[in-house]
């Protein structure tokens, strides 16, 4: 009699999280804002059936609305029963106060450098020492209507020495090297970093930060079908 | 009668906490989209060792270090898994060692903190832009 009781109330506990986990996914599914809608007619069996989970938003979005800069213990890599994980550092302290951005670490490291929030070395044993810096921006005309991309040399050099690209990555010519975007987005030239440490392609007009001219806006769409008709 | 049903109810509180934990391990060892940006995970050894994977922070270190002190200096090459680290190397000062020394780091004896990954995990960086396309690239 006990265990009986005790089976069924384990197959309702069962039942009750198995209809919570289903509400979970169909709760994805974005509700108006505002008020709550008027129903007019309950119609027999609407409460069971609900929108097919097949046919949700973020269908193939890899990350659809997790937490940015999450605890170690929650962040789906550190094993939460090391001893260690507890111990490690979260990144929403270390970045609070930081210029944020809206991909990445979201943080904007550019201005968190230059407003001395942070104060990388730049040698192991010399605490004090000074980045060789160099201001030589290279503008690279990019075929049709995306801005030409600025490549400041300034904003790297605050960050890495000249080998880390030359000549490996990059021949130092203007013009020499041949890039794409669908290059970059398999994570060459541009793409070594960019997408993986440093800020991710997502964020488009950090490069592609010079717009196109009026007039050359005007050439590419006179090329365009519709402008011969 | 009254103590059986009150096993009953506990026993039926432990089921949905067992089935409640059971949910959350398996969306969070499915998933690592959460992971914090530039995390590297560095596996060419510690599983056939019986070690958990290690994780490398980009973000909790270049607070303290340009890229040139590891990429240039300290000679890591830009690819994860590339190095051949190991703790041969990490004792002798080389890579990690270099500053996990009890003098400008904690040392090399504090292993999990170094040791921190769920076991079985790939090589690689976490979270970068060509692991979240949804389509592969292509003209
Ligand atoms: C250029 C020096 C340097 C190198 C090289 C280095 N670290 Fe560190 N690391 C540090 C410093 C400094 C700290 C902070 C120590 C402290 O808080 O006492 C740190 C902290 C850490 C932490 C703890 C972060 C936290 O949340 O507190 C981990 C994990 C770590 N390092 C892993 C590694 C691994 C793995 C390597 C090699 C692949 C490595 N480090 C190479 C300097 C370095
Ligand atoms: C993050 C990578 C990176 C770093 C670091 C870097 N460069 Fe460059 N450099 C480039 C790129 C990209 C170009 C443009 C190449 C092109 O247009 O094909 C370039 C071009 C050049 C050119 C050619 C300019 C011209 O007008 O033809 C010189 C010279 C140069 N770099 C010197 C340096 C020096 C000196 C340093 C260190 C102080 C340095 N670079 C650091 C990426 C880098
Ligand atoms: C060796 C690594 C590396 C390579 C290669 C690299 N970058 Fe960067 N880039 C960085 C780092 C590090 C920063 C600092 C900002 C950050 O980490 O998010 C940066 C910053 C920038 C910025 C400054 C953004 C601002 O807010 O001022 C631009 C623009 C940029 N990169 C464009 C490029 C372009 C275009 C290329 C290819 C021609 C390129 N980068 C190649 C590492 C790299
Ligand atoms: C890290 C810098 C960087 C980022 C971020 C970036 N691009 Fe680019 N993009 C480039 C470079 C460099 C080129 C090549 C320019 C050239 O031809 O010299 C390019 C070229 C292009 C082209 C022209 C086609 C081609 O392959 O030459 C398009 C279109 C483009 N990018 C779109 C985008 C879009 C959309 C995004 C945001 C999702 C983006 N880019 C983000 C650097 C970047
Ligand atoms: C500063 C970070 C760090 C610390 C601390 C650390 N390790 Fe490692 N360890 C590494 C890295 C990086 C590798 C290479 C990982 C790989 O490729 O799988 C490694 C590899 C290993 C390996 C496999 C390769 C080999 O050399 O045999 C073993 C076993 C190992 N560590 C044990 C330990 C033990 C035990 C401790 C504590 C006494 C420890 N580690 C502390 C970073 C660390
Ligand atoms: C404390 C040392 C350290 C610092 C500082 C550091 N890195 Fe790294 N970086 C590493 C280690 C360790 C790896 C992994 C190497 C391995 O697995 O053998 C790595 C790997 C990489 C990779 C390869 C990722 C891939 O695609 O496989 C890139 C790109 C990179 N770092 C860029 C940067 C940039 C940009 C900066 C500065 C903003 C930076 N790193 C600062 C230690 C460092």
């Amino acid at each position: 009699m006990t265990d009986r009781a005790s089976i069924i109330a384990v197959l309702s506990a069962l039942a009750i999280a198995a209809g919570g986990a289903a509400l979970g996914t169909a709760g994805q599914v974005p509700q108006p804002a505002g008020d709550a809608p008027i129903i007019i007619a309950q119609a027999t069996g609407a409460q069971a059936t609900g929108p097919s989970a097949a046919n949700t938003f973020n269908r193939l979005m890899k990350r659809p609305g997790s937490e940015p800069n999450i605890q170690p213990s929650k962040d789906g890599i550190h094993d939460p029963a090391n001893p260690g994980t507890a111990l490690l550092q979260w990144p929403s302290e270390a970045f609070a106060g930081f210029p944020r951005t809206n991909d990445g670490n979201r943080v904007d490291w550019v201005k968190t450098l230059a407003a001395g929030l942070i104060r990388p070395w730049t040698e192991l044993e010399d605490p004090e020492a000074e980045p060789f810096l160099m201001d030589l921006t290279i503008v690279r005309q990019v075929k049709g209507s995306m801005p030409n991309v600025v490549y400041p040399h300034l904003e790297h050099t605050q960050w890495l020495d000249c080998t880390n690209c030359h000549d490996e990555i990059f021949v130092p010519e203007k013009g020499a090297n041949q890039i794409s975007m669908a290059g970059i987005l398999l994570g060459q030239k541009c793409g070594i970093c960019h997408g993986r440490v440093a800020f991710p392609i997502s964020d488009c007009r950090r490069c592609h930060s010079q717009p196109k001219t009026a007039e050359e806006l005007r050439q590419l769409s006179e090329k365009s079908s519709w402008a011969k008709q | 009668m009254r103590a059986s049903k009150r096993r009953s109810l506990a026993l039926g509180i432990m089921g949905l906490l067992f089935v409640a934990l059971s949910v959350g391990t398996w969306f969070a060892s499915s998933d690592d989209a959460a992971a914090e940006y530039g995390d590297v995970i560095i596996n060419n050894y510690s599983d056939d060792a019986a070690m958990r994977p290690v994780i490398f922070p980009h973000w909790f270190h270049r607070i303290r270090f340009r890229c040139k002190v590891c990429h240039a200096d300290l000679g890591f090459r830009f690819k994860a898994g590339g190095n051949d680290i190991n703790m041969l190397k990490i004792f002798d000062g080389e890579y990690c060692g270099a500053c996990h020394n009890g003098r400008i780091a904690w040392g090399v004896e504090n292993c999990v903190l170094c040791h921190s990954g769920k076991p079985n995990m790939k090589t690689g960086v976490h979270n970068s832009t060509s692991d979240r396309l949804v389509a592969p690239v292509g003209r």
